[in-house]
């Protein structure tokens, strides 16, 4: 084992020396190309994240407060028929939610089994250039919730969402610890590997929804 | 068709008359076309990305061996190990002893096109194990034996009747009069079966898209979330990657992930985008509780060294296959080897030697349209020349095509004797054909009467009529 690692790091030290004769080693780029459209304010880049995400295939509700959210997923739930059962990701922010008082709604906190169709969890960030959902696992946020359920509830706070992926990656960086496995989400899991046909919900959820806090604009 | 790349026009014969084939093909190239522009017109920084992408490439090259030493350590750093392995042998070795070290024996699999380069289903299944492949397109192929025909679109060359039928002829537990003729059938079937192999599995194996040193981490990027779900309900997760795949960052990763969706299908990114870093934390969950990487080298180290270097900038992203007119006429499985189109042409020679590829070089009718498309820039048609020029410069592959190069070269820098050489052919010819026009056989160019009949040619040589005509008219 150890003779292959040595026997394969010496070639390649061998083969860079070799064409640091012919030449100096391409340098990093300086800066990193951010795409136009991962750039500007805050409303705009609030505006283009519901755009992208609808155009990659997920559903985008508004509301203006936490308090509000229990009840826009209980609207959502019936309008797509997919009955009163949750699971809810253990996070702090979700479970202040006033779940309990919603009509309409089951709501548990257990591990996701057989019959369980929904989860709702709370995405880290948004990311405006492509509609698409940073998501983390961690106690408070188990990573099977997103990839099990037949529907995927997402819960953002407009002020999370941000230009491009390192932006969002930057958000992550600050909490206290790396994460096992970050995702970045972007419309439900779909494949063409049939006839090139465009097909939703092959492993993961065929539904991805958004649940979007987004105060008074400032 | 024939695994094997010296059988390339037998297997191009048999593509040409598969009408299955054919339709998938042109459906493929068409829509490709068309996707593709509707993606630029969204993104106008898209070349200046793929420049970048060079150079983030082109860096971690000339710095591979730091940057592969940072990865491990990181990796080792946050409970996991690194695997050094030379060669396809040394790599399934590996992953068997890991698959045995988990306690457990069932393996499911997220697509991996190394995993198709160092046999590794064969060999698990002939050691006892029996992987199961959970990308859609990949799970139809392992029904069916047969080997991907695209990288990213693996099972392109089949329609969904064949599939209908793989699923009938595979899952003999169900009853065999169920409707199986919408794709949404197919779908619903394949979810079911493979949402229970997910939750039993004790190995799951995911290939990675790129290595970041400096976190240790492997990105994994699908559409359907087969891979998140393999590495967040198995027991040992085992990465398999070529040593190629390591960048410095995070930074480096994305701005690859910014080409890479684009060039494949043509999306502005897949659905899942994972970062996956070591085995589950104190607290997690969820995850598996050892992370394995599985380095394997397998003759890129010698590729680095050598003319066919900037090969190992690919990011497997199938653009040139997707847009190649040969592969677009003969589809993936007729290169009889594991990587199809312009690029495996480029690499199947460094991997299993030039003598067993010789063929694969010739199939490129140097369009150049797979180095415009390339997301980082390899000059496939370059390399496909120098590659042919290897095939000369090798009397055991290429004694006819030597000689007779070799005469045309001695002939051509001696005008008069060229000139008398065209004027005896003519003439012959000319004679040949007196009758229809047309030649149907001629010696040693079976090869073009085979298939076609060779018109006579008509009015002398192009410097004879030059002639008349320098005579007869002013010049312009």
């Amino acid at each position: 084992m150890t003779d292959a690692r040595a026997a394969i790091l010496g070639r390649l030290r061998g083969a860079i020396a070799g064409r640091r004769a012919a030449g100096p080693a391409t340098p990093r780029p300086e800066t990193y190309i951010r795409p136009l459209r991962a750039r500007g304010a805050q409303p705009e880049l609030v505006a283009r994240f519901r755009e992208m995400a609808l155009f990659a295939g997920a559903s985008v509700a508004t509301i203006v407060n936490d308090a509000a959210a229990p009840s826009a997923v209980a609207r959502y739930l019936s309008r797509e028929g997919l009955g009163d059962q949750l699971i809810l990701s253990p996070s702090e922010r979700i479970l202040r939610m006033p779940w309990k008082g919603t009509p309409r709604l089951s709501v548990r906190r257990s591990q996701f089994g057989p019959g369980d169709r929904v989860a709702v969890t709370e995405a880290v960030a948004g990311v405006a250039e492509t509609g698409t959902l940073l998501v983390r696992s961690g106690a408070d946020s188990p990573n099977v919730l997103h990839l099990l359920p037949e529907a995927h509830i997402a819960i953002l706070d407009s002020a999370m969402i941000v230009g491009s992926y390192e932006d969002a990656l930057e958000i992550l960086g600050r909490e206290k610890a790396w994460p096992r496995a970050a995702t970045f989400i972007t419309g439900p899991s779909r494949t063409a590997d049939i006839e090139k046909t465009p097909q939703i919900g092959v492993h993961g959820p065929r539904k991805l929804h958004i649940v979007l806090i987004h105060g008074e604009d400032t | 068709m024939q695994a094997d790349p010296t059988a390339f026009s037998t297997n191009a014969r048999l593509a040409l008359e598969d009408t299955i084939l054919q339709q998938a093909l042109g459906k493929l190239q068409g829509d490709f076309r068309r996707d593709r522009a509707a993606m630029l017109s969204r993104l106008p920084e898209f070349d200046a990305l793929r420049d970048q992408a060079r150079t983030i490439k082109d860096h971690a090259l000339d710095h591979l061996a730091d940057y592969l030493e940072q990865f491990e350590e990181r990796v080792v750093a946050r409970g996991g190990s690194v695997h050094w392995c030379e060669d396809a042998a040394a790599a399934q070795e590996t992953i068997l002893r890991l698959c045995r070290q988990s306690g457990g024996s069932r393996i499911v699999k997220g697509k991996s096109m190394v995993s198709e380069e160092i046999g590794l289903n064969d060999y698990l299944g002939k050691n006892g194990l029996d992987p199961v492949e959970t990308d859609l397109g990949e799970y139809i192929l392992q029904l069916r034996g047969e080997r991907p025909s695209h990288v990213v679109m693996p099972a392109i060359h089949l329609n969904a009747r064949q599939v209908g039928d793989a699923f009938r002829d595979g899952h003999t537990d169900l009853a065999p009069s169920r409707s199986l003729d919408h794709p949404d059938d197919l779908l619903a079937e394949a979810r079911a079966r493979l949402r229970q192999k997910f939750l039993d599995a004790d190995v799951g194996i995911t290939g990675a898209n790129f290595l970041v040193a400096e976190t240790g981490s492997i990105v994994l990027v699908t559409n359907e979330g087969n891979g998140d779900l393999v590495h967040t309900l198995s027991g040992t997760h085992i990465v398999l990657a070529g040593i190629e795949k390591v960048v410095p960052t995070l930074s480096d990763a994305f701005g690859l992930v910014r080409v890479l969706a684009r060039s494949a299908t043509t999306q502005e990114i897949t659905s899942y985008t994972s970062i996956v870093s070591g085995p589950r934390q104190a607290d997690d969950p969820d995850g598996p509780a050892s992370f394995h990487v599985v380095l394997v080298d397998n003759g890129r180290s010698k590729l680095l060294a050598s003319a066919f270097r900037d090969v190992l900038r690919c990011i497997r992203c199938g653009a040139c296959q997707s847009l190649c007119p040969v592969y677009g006429a003969v589809g993936g499985h007729a290169y009889g080897a594991v990587y199809a189109g312009p690029i495996g042409s480029v690499l199947t020679p460094a991997l299993v030697g030039l003598k067993a590829a010789k063929p694969l070089p010739e199939a490129s009718s140097l369009c150049g349209q797979c180095q415009d498309v390339c997301p980082v820039h390899i000059p496939l048609p370059a390399l496909l020349r120098r590659w042919r020029e290897k095939i000369f410069d090798d009397p055991a592959l290429s004694d006819t095509t030597r000689t007779g190069i070799k005469i045309w070269s001695f002939a051509t820098r001696r005008p008069t004797l060229y000139r008398l050489f065209q004027r005896l052919a003519v003439a012959l010819l000319a004679g040949m054909g007196r009758k229809s026009g047309y030649i149907r056989q001629l010696p040693l160019a079976g090869g073009w009467t085979g298939a076609r009949d060779l018109p006579a040619p008509q009015g002398g040589t192009f410097m004879s009529q030059w002639r008349r005509r320098q005579g007869k008219e002013p010049q312009p």
